[in-house]
């Protein structure tokens, strides 16, 4: 069946797989019909998985245990390095254990309402559905989760919901739940279910009679083309967020392989839709290669301020004045003061955006004027008057009262501290720190149907790499929680649908002449990116193309601003396609040509995100064009126009790509606007 | 400020490596890797081969930079790895040797870069709790001491990033396999394999050609993440448990 029809108006509309069926019911039910293949038959099936992260790692590792052959690929050194290591601050799910009223459904209204309405309701459901399961199987691998006093398993509150539902192993609860996902896909690669292929980078996906059947891989060592076939693909291959050149992703994080898909006829779904995360420490200079993230659990004690005078923001700037030396009375609080019944824990899109404001009415406190407050003073202060008293010290003095308040800040956000004083040589328990949005993970993605298959048949695609379960903005430990339930819960089931039509299918060859060509293609444009010999590096390109991301397709959106940084883009690609320079040889270990092939591919990328932002004429979630805003400069959504996911089958640079939607059905949740105030 | 960079340059594994100079004009913001970049931009510029270095996310926790800095891994700052430190630590007109990490187990693959998947293999020989996915019991049904999650956590904080290899005289990963069996061993879902996962992956580190401990103490010294000398002396425990019960 194909995955389009036709509407009454002749628009194409896209099949989601959704079951039928009451929303509670729909995967219970999915699970007790979906077709199995059987252990004898696994073991003739080949599985590509792209990426260890906790997606591609947890699938890899549960595709390993079902009996597949599983074939595992990543471009570092080892499997542990995904950039999923690097999340700070928990992973949520419906547990319930703090008999706070938490449940099943609150976890999915949270979700689909943080979203702001723009997610499939089904697929929400179904994850948080299984978010307990994910908890489960973390602590049986190992992994040292936050415990109480008497053992059990510890919460924590973040932002956008009012229960405590996040689980958390110090500030590194990614690197742990990675590590977890690390150790089963180790234990699979031992018993030989999972071939591993280190430093192999994903450069072309390889479909065959209309499915996907292997990819080219170059080993990055040797700088050869390699050829994998298998029954199906699957990406898991993390987001696109390095598009803006400065974000809190790792150096080596790219689309490179999502964007081969969507070149083969993959839809990319709500390519504009991502999240700038409002605690960052701020840019610094030129040279700066990447942004570093200050936990969203900050927000609990910190509180957000500019100066109210722009005389003492200027001083601040030109180093004349401290933040200390400012008076309460002429410090604007500008979270609580818009968002009182959210206060400084807002979602991250509004906290994002009203710093801007703030900066753009000239209040922002660095050199660089991009840059505001976050303030521990009045948590330390309230800590330590606690703890004197818990200390039966019933006077203490100011000195004192600061010394015991920092001992308690230093044991809930010690490492961080640590972290920010390395970087900026300040010290944050005596002067506040000083943090600015930056961009942080991309909600869009490879569209997927409620089977995670894209609609290029066996093409799958988990975690950050799809655009599925957070509509226009994500919320905090979601991440963690959708890339694990992706690769441990869901696909294990659903990639069964596809492969028990596939038993009789034989080994795929990779003689095939799909196989040949697409190697060939790959080649060839390598040897062009080496032989272009030009003046200008990879990296100048692309910073250049990451501040026209950042200026215009960024916090806030504008239908010219989109069109011009359009044709600039377009510039720039013919430009770094006639005048980059990329050292080397093909045949060698040559980490400037992997580098050129992503950011060649951004050229493309960063496009249709501006494209998708020009089409979505509302403003949603982390998506801000500035047309359309309410009187008091809060995002106005136009549910009647633009309730749908948007899929772009990109044809090729000289057309436009066509937009297919995906109406988007609330049925178990009340559409609302949504507010924080 | 202006450095002089002395740099292990090696073409490829077998070929000969030699220090090369360079100067860099820095300022005290950058971190140390972003005044490599601008060394690298700077070699790009000139049609040069810019320095190849393993390095993602910048941020101490991936373990992929390594780089053994005036003599020490990840370089002078202690508990800091190599993309964390920043250039306010060092002045004008500073020698600055650079060199890959060295061991018999992490031969060179260009420059700076070394391979480490030995430490892969360590893992694979026994560093994992024997659970499928869908097996567990509920996440509570397993209380955990508060004292051995923490302790379990210190272990478990290795970042793989090989610094103790480089920092030991004999090339031992002692510190690394012994974290890992810290990490799984004070746990209650870890103790049932424990005497198998020593032993597997001790073997298994011997195999891949890394030396012997013998107490210097330099790993704990050098580690980023700062695992302690006791892990070592807990495994050994185990260890001798292991050859001394009969299977």
């Amino acid at each position: 069946m194909s995955i389009l029809s036709k509407d009454e108006s002749g628009m194409n509309k896209i099949n989601s797989k959704v079951p039928a069926g009451k929303l509670e019911e729909k995967w219970s039910t999915y699970k007790s019909k979906v077709p199995l293949v059987s252990p004898a038959n696994k073991r003739k099936l080949d599985v590509i998985v792209v990426g260890t992260g906790l997606a591609g790692a947890a699938a890899a590792a549960s595709l390993g245990e079902l009996g597949y052959q599983v074939h595992c690929f990543t471009f570092h050194d080892s499997p542990r390095r995904a950039h999923s290591i690097a999340a700070q601050g928990g992973i949520n799910a419906a547990k319930n254990y703090m008999n706070d009223g938490d449940s099943v459904f609150r976890l999915f209204y949270d979700t689909i309402k943080g979203g702001d309405y723009r997610a499939r309701e089904a697929n929400v459901y179904r994850l948080a559905e299984v978010s307990a399961a994910i908890i489960d199987q973390a602590v049986a691998q190992g992994v040292p989760f936050a415990r109480e006093y008497g053992g059990l398993l510890e919460n924590r509150s973040f932002g956008g919901v009012q229960v405590s539902r996040t689980f958390y192993a110090r500030g590194q609860t990614g690197q742990q739940l990675l590590i977890g996902a690390y150790q089963s896909l180790s234990r699979q690669i031992s018993l030989g279910t999972v071939k591993m292929y280190n430093r192999h980078e994903m450069l072309e996906l390889v479909v065959v009679d209309g499915k996907a059947r292997g990819i080219i891989a170059r080993n990055l060592l040797t700088g050869k083309l390699e050829r994998f076939g298998a029954h199906c693909v699957v990406l898991g291959t993390g987001g696109y967020g390095n598009v803006f050149y400065l974000s809190t992703n790792a150096m080596g994080c790219n689309a490179t392989a999502i964007w081969k898909a969507v070149r083969k006829g993959a839809y990319m779904g709500n390519p504009c839709f991502t999240q700038i995360h409002p605690t960052c420490i701020p840019v610094s200079g030129d040279y700066q290669s990447k942004l570093t993230l200050m936990s969203e659990s900050l927000r609990n004690d910190g509180r957000v301020w500019v100066p109210l005078k722009k005389e003492d923001a200027e001083k601040i700037r030109k180093g004349q004045m401290k933040a200390t030396q400012i008076a309460e009375a002429d410090r604007d609080y500008f979270l609580e003061r818009r968002y009182p019944a959210f206060g400084n824990l807002v979602p991250r899109d509004v906290a994002s955006r009203a710093a801007k404001v703030e900066c753009d009415k000239g209040l922002g406190v660095s050199p660089t004027g991009l840059a505001v407050y976050l303030d521990f003073n009045a948590a330390i202060q309230r800590y330590g008057k606690s703890k004197a008293n818990v200390l039966n010290l019933h006077n203490p003095d100011d000195a004192t009262i600061i010394k015991l308040g920092q001992e308690v800040i230093s044991e809930k956000y010690g490492n961080l501290f640590e972290m920010y004083e390395k970087i900026t040589g300040e010290n944050p328990y005596e002067t506040p720190m000083k943090i600015y949005p930056a961009v942080h993970y991309t909600m869009g993605g490879l569209w997927v149907d409620y089977n995670l298959e894209t609609n290029i048949p066996g093409l799958f695609a988990i975690g950050e790499a799809n655009f599925s379960d957070h509509g226009a903005n994500r919320l905090g430990a979601s991440a963690l929680m959708q890339g694990l339930a992706d690769g441990y819960f869901v696909l294990p089931y659903t990639i069964g649908n596809f492969l028990s039509e596939e038993i009789r299918t034989p080994k795929i060859d990779t003689n095939r002449q799909e196989f040949t060509q697409a190697e060939s293609e790959v080649s060839e444009r390598l040897n062009r990116l080496i032989q272009i010999k030009g003046k200008n590096s990879v990296e100048s390109y692309h910073r250049r193309l990451g501040k026209v991301m950042w200026d215009y397709c960024g916090m806030a959106r504008s239908e010219g601003g989109l069109k011009q940084a359009r044709a600039i883009i377009r510039e720039l690609r013919k430009e770094f396609w006639s005048d980059v320079f990329v050292p080397g040889t093909t045949d060698e270990f040559n980490p400037e040509l992997e580098k050129a092939g992503r950011v060649a591919d951004f050229l493309e990328l960063g496009e249709l995100m501006i494209v998708d932002a020009l089409n979505r004429n509302e403003s949603c979630g982390g998506h801000f064009r500035e047309e359309y805003q309410t009187p008091e400069g809060e995002t106005l959504r136009d549910d009647e126009h633009f309730a749908y996911v948007s899929a772009w089958l990109w044809k090729d640079l000289a057309q436009e790509p066509e937009l297919i939607k995906e109406n988007l059905e609330f049925e178990n949740i009340k559409i609302a606007s949504r507010s924080y105030k | 400020m202006n450095l002089k960079l002395k740099i292990w340059r090696q073409k490829s594994q077998n070929a000969k490596g030699a220090f090369e100079t360079y100067q860099v004009n820095a300022n005290e913001h950058m971190s140390f890797l972003e005044m490599l970049d601008v060394l690298n931009e700077q070699l790009i510029e000139e049609k040069k081969e810019p320095v190849a270095f393993d390095h993602d996310c910048r941020e101490g926790i991936c373990g992929a930079c390594s780089m053994v800095i005036n003599g020490r891994p990840h370089g002078p700052n202690k508990a800091t790895t190599t993309c964390q430190l920043h250039m306010r630590f060092f002045k004008e007109g500073d020698e600055i040797v650079i060199e890959p990490f060295r061991a018999r187990a992490f031969p060179v693959i260009k420059d700076l870069v070394v391979d480490r998947s030995a430490f892969d293999r360590i893992i694979q020989a026994g560093g994992y709790i024997s659970v499928n996915t869908g097996q567990a019991q509920d996440g509570n049904a397993i209380p955990v001491n508060r004292d051995c999650a923490s302790k379990s956590f210190d272990a478990a904080a290795c970042i793989g990033c090989g610094a103790c290899v480089a920092a030991c005289p004999n090339g031992s990963a002692m510190l690394f396999t012994a974290a890992k069996v810290s990490h799984l061993g004070l746990l209650p879902q870890g103790k049932l394999e424990h005497t198998s996962r020593v032993r597997n992956m001790v073997k298994q580190m011997d195999e891949e050609g890394f030396g012997f401990c013998s107490n210097v103490g330099a790993c704990e010294a050098e580690c980023p993440k700062e695992i302690s000398l006791e892990n070592i002396a807990r495994m050994n425990r185990a260890m001798i448990g292991a050859v001394l019960t009969s299977e």
